[in-house]
């Protein structure tokens, strides 16, 4: 009967409900250092949020395991971390960073993947004073609105594209350039720069165009590129927009010599393109294969041993960045002697150091504090190699592994 | 490095123009697989009222099963379109008597946010269980080119399957009597009920029918270009704009409508920057609602 | 359910003394201190001592029930499906955050402009769109939130698809950070009583009175005198203008609004959703549908169990609800307990 279908229904929800509110929070335990952060577990950044996060493990666990913790003035800490969903949305990310703040209690933080996301989680850091390491953000912008606390593992979006265009006006100073890159604020502002790297470099552009998060089918958008008689691709976005592009240029034989895409080729999962990867480049911020020797923490080789190990695939830049920002904090707090802001942070706003990941160094002008400034970009292409595909590096020609193709 | 083709001997005017109607042919391939996609929406939403939120799921569920059964099972791309099908509407039914069967009849809103509840659901479970990481089923199939421009052979492919299913269609509803049923239903389900007609089942079979589209459709798409759980949404809203376009209720409308949909994409590509298409597709929406309610291609009902 | 029957029988011929009476009148009713109670436990409860947390959660709770009571007087009163109501608070925001950060304008007076800008555009798209019926309504209400979606995503004033980051400075006028998020969220519980007030008062008003005719039978409605046209511009109209001076206070809570995130559609849906929960058409409804509903997210969200699932359970709720229970908690309260139905409107 409907009356009584009503009244269970609701005493059921009601139920349900209470039950589930009632449930208490985590509780951290003494002498354990809490780091808070989001990862996408769902959403379209799903697929390079895990990697991040899958470095901050492995940085933890190795730290937990082998060395019992961070050395601290005296006390050993274990690490601990919090970290929730935030489904790849910028008003999930506010919510769960208050809430690792206020609630968890974090002393640090990590950021979220992507600049978007970062700098939502940005704002609630500095509103309530705590240091966050970003990684997986390159964008600038986040980092010119008088920030205090923040500090950044990767090269900014400029230094994205640098790279190939100063391979580019090696190669063939007349090519024809198009850019084709989603509209969103990251691929935005490594396009901003790269435009006028290129207008500075003497290429010539054809083709400028933005293409809407929700693209599939690229189609309209490279009969363009065929139409302005483009010879070079520079562009894309994440992963998803980036697979399909590559895919759909190969299929419609667009006639390019060089593509560049951005983060999507990084993904092992690139590979599965088959034909259509080879020849694609990426912008990277780190590559297995580079050779940097580390003031402390492993080698790239060590890390991408161990990364293998525990994950069974090979780390890409995302993992190795999230790995990278647990050393720097680690080190930082072991240099600081405690785990007070204050502290911690003059330790961060002084250091200049050498990991596996490159050099580190952060801006101390007020107007963009935190920006990595001694950090440069590899590029890094995908290539034939005995039968397999393979990435190899190409540039800075001091860092590369196999030449280029063009 | 990619393919190279021979730089074209036309002057560049005349490349422009090649340009135009290269796009306007793309436009149109892809309006076909637009057009089915709608054609399950519109059929269902003509048979009984009811606007089914489920079909961005259903279209992704489409696109998983091509991908599973070409992974999984190894059967040929174009294979997996009739299992498809098959599977799609079996799966109707079941959400039918799950999520609508209660809820026909009732306002406008209870169905909206019946099959709306049951969207979340299934795509809560899809990224439980596949996460919203890209998958992608490559087809190998070589394409045709022409004055430099590729019409890809998935594209061209996708096109012909769409019409032939939207001709199986057409043949179904007009030629069988399930399809008389159905119809009869759609035009007032009392009289069809006095006159000895099942309309539950008949309904229960015009939504299985409208999700096997919608899945089909998906199978298609995945044909096309790389997918994930969230892809159906956009799918979704195409499938509105053209549900309206073509009139609801008018499966033949509703392909006519893809095409034009497509061919406005394909026409405006060329002229403006990409993103301001969506705008122009919804601001067309809005004004096709206001001023056809009845669909601009109402005259093709039969 | 109409106030009609407490003023006073003698004619007065002043308007003021008449909106005055009205006024009174209103004010005795004991639901109206119900919502004051709300709005001063709301404002009380997190300033007590002093946690932030409890601040969060309410302030979101807050945000939702203005925009499901707002939303209710379109979709439960008239019975129109608003799908996109979410547009109102987008731009309500998007024009808060744009006079805040470009031209410094102070945040009340940034945000009243927003609503009173966002009424009047809604005005006029619902003149166009009003027309419509039933689902083709709400298509339409889709259609216009994603055109405008789409149109503020190419649009470089407004930041384009990249959006509006509020410089930190923002804060100062307001005492700093810390305390800036205090008085941004007691604004919120004031418009959120506010959206409540408002609700009421036109459910117990002759244009309440209209718009429930036109829900029930809109045709009818329209030979019996009801000026249908005026009224559902009008209530689309207001329904706009609470969610879209919220819109500009939540946004520059945030700090960042992007076209993504300021006109999504599921945020829009769930809003319906809310107001389903609650009960369809009651006051008390919408605001215990949003509070339920968002705290029941929110632990969800956090929660290592559930957090997979979160999509899952709360569509198999709202399923659940719209097959058996599609009058809601109200409805299932107004059965057991009759004689609340004069009480909690």
């Amino acid at each position: 009967m409907r009356i009584k279908e009503d009244a269970m229904t609701m005493r059921l929800v009601l139920i349900a409900a209470v039950a589930l509110l009632t449930s208490a929070p985590a509780v951290a335990a003494d002498d354990a250092l809490t780091i808070g952060f989001t990862v996408s577990r769902t959403g379209k950044l799903n697929n390079d949020s895990t990697a991040q996060m899958r470095g901050f493990e492995l940085w933890r666990d190795e730290l937990n395991n082998r060395e019992g913790g961070i050395q601290a003035g005296g006390k050993r800490y274990k690490v601990n971390f919090v970290s929730y969903d935030d489904e790849s949305a910028n008003a999930r990310v506010q919510q769960l960073y208050t809430r690792i703040i206020n609630q968890d209690k974090a002393q640090f933080l990590f950021s979220p993947y992507s600049s978007g996301l970062v700098a939502t989680a940005a704002i609630v850091s500095e509103q309530y004073g705590r240091i966050m390491l970003t990684t997986g953000a390159a964008e600038e912008k986040t980092y010119k609105l008088g920030n205090k606390n923040l500090f950044q593992v990767y090269s900014s979006a400029d230094l994205y594209l640098a790279g190939a265009i100063q391979a580019l006006k090696e190669l063939n100073p007349g090519a024809q350039i198009a850019f084709v890159y989603k509209d969103d604020p990251f691929s935005k502002a490594v396009l901003q720069s790269a435009r006028k790297q290129a207008e500075q470099a003497g290429l010539n552009t054809v083709l400028d165009e933005a293409y809407s998060p929700e693209t599939t089918d690229f189609g309209p958008i490279i009969n363009k590129v065929i139409s302005a008689k483009a010879d070079v691709l520079l562009g894309g976005g994440h992963y998803p927009d980036g697979a399909t592009l590559a895919r759909q240029l190969y299929d419609h034989k667009a006639g390019l010599r060089w593509v560049t895409l951005l983060v999507a080729p990084d993904s092992p999962n690139f590979a599965t393109l088959g034909e259509a990867a080879i020849g694609v480049s990426v912008p990277s911020q780190w590559e297995p294969q580079v050779s940097f020797k580390p003031d402390f923490g492993p080698t790239a080789a060590e890390f991408t041993q161990r990364f293998q190990a525990k994950y069974g695939i090979e780390p890409g830049y995302h993992a190795a960045g999230g790995y990278t920002a647990g050393l720097i904090l680690q080190h930082a707090i072991e240099q600081a002697g405690s785990l007070d802001q204050a502290k911690v942070a003059g330790v961060l706003n002084n250091m200049g150091v050498t990991t596996m990941f490159g050099r580190t160094k952060f801006s101390t002008n007020p107007k963009e504090h935190g920006l990595q400034t001694g950090h440069e970009m590899v590029l890094a292409q995908w290539q034939k190699k005995n039968g397999n595909v393979v990435k190899e590096v190409i540039w800075p020609k001091s860092a590369k592994s196999s030449d280029m193709l063009y | 490095m990619e393919g190279c083709s021979p730089s074209p001997p036309f002057s560049a005017g005349a490349f422009q123009v090649a340009g135009i109607i290269a796009s306007i042919i793309d436009g149109v391939l892809v309006g076909a697989v637009y057009g089915l996609a709608a054609m399950g929406l519109t059929l269902i939403w003509g048979v009984m009222n009811v606007i089914n939120l489920t079909h961005g799921a259903m279209i992704v569920l489409g696109m998983f099963a091509l991908y599973f059964l070409t992974t999984g099972l190894g059967l040929p791309p174009y294979g997996a379109v009739p299992v498809t099908i098959g599977l799609g509407f079996v799966f109707g039914v079941l959400v039918y008597w799950i999520a609508v069967h209660r809820v026909i009849g009732r306002t406008h809103l209870m169905s909206l946010l019946s099959t709306f509840a049951m969207n979340m659901v299934l795509i809560g479970l899809g990224t439980a269980l596949f996460s919203t990481s890209p998958y992608n089923v490559p087809v190998p199939l070589s394409g045709v080119t022409w004055k430099g421009y590729t019409f890809t052979g998935t594209h061209i492919m996708a096109a012909v399957l769409a019409l032939v299913i939207a001709g199986l269609l057409y043949l179904l509803l007009y030629r069988t009597r399930i399809g008389k049923a159905i119809r009869a239903v759609a035009d007032n389900r009392d009289a069809a009920e006095l006159n000895g007609i099942p309309t539950t089942q008949v309904l229960s079979f015009a939504f299985g029918l409208g999700v096997a589209l919608a899945g089909v459709s998906g199978t298609l798409i995945a044909t096309l270009f790389p997918f994930t759980v969230l892809s159906g949404g956009a799918y979704e809203l195409k499938s509105f704009i053209v549900t309206v376009l073509g009139g609801l209720g008018n499966p033949a409308g509703a392909l006519m409508g893809g095409v034009a949909l497509g061919l406005i994409e394909g026409v405006t590509t060329p002229f403006m920057p990409v993103s301001w298409v969506p705008i122009i597709e919804f601001v067309l929406f809005v004004f096709v609602l206001i001023l056809f309610p009845r669909g601009i291609f109402a005259f093709a009902r039969s | 359910m109409t106030a009609q029957e407490s003023s006073p029988a003698v004619e007065v011929a002043a308007p003021r003394s008449k909106a005055r009476e009205w006024f009174g009148a209103i004010l005795r009713q004991p639901f109206i201190c119900l919502i004051a109670l709300v709005g001063v436990a709301f404002a009380i409860l997190p300033l007590w001592d002093d946690n932030v947390q409890l601040r969060e959660s309410l302030l979101l709770a807050a945000v939702y029930i203005t925009l499901a009571s707002n939303l209710n007087i379109v979709l439960g009163y008239a019975g129109y499906v608003n799908f996109g109501n979410i547009v109102f608070f987008g731009l309500g925001g998007y024009v808060c955050i744009y006079l805040v950060n470009e031209w410094q304008w102070p945040l009340a007076a940034a945000a009243v402009t927003a609503g009173i800008s966002v009424s009047l555009l809604a005005l006029v798209f619902g003149l166009g769109i009003l027309r419509l019926r039933g689902a083709f309504f709400a298509l339409a209400t889709i259609g216009v939130n994603e055109a405008v979606k789409a149109f503020v995503a190419n649009f470089e004033p407004w930041g384009g698809a990249t959006g509006i980051y509020l410089s930190l400075d923002v804060y100062e006028p307001l005492g700093g950070p810390g305390q800036a998020l205090w008085i941004v969220y007691f604004l919120i519980v004031a418009v959120m009583a506010a959206s409540l007030f408002l609700s009421y008062a036109i459910k117990t008003s002759k244009f309440g009175l209209g718009l429930l005719a036109i829900g029930e039978n809109e045709d009818a409605a329209a030979v019996l005198g009801v000026n249908t046209p005026r009224y559902k511009a009008l209530a689309y109209s207001v329904s706009a203008f609470l969610p879209a001076i919220v819109g500009g206070l939540y946004f520059f809570k945030t700090g960042i609004i992007e076209p993504g995130g300021a006109f999504d559609l599921t945020r829009s849906i769930e809003a319906i959703v809310m107001v389903m929960l609650g009960g369809i058409g009651t006051v008390t409804g919408a605001a215990l549908g949003a509070f339920f509903y968002e705290e029941v997210r929110g632990v969800l969200l956090t929660t290592e169990v559930f957090s997979h699932f979160q999509l899952v359970i709360a569509g198999l709720l709202l399923l659940v609800i719209v097959l058996f229970a599609p009058a809601g908690l109200m409805g299932f309260v107004y059965k057991r307990w009759p004689r609340m139905r004069r009480l909690l409107q």
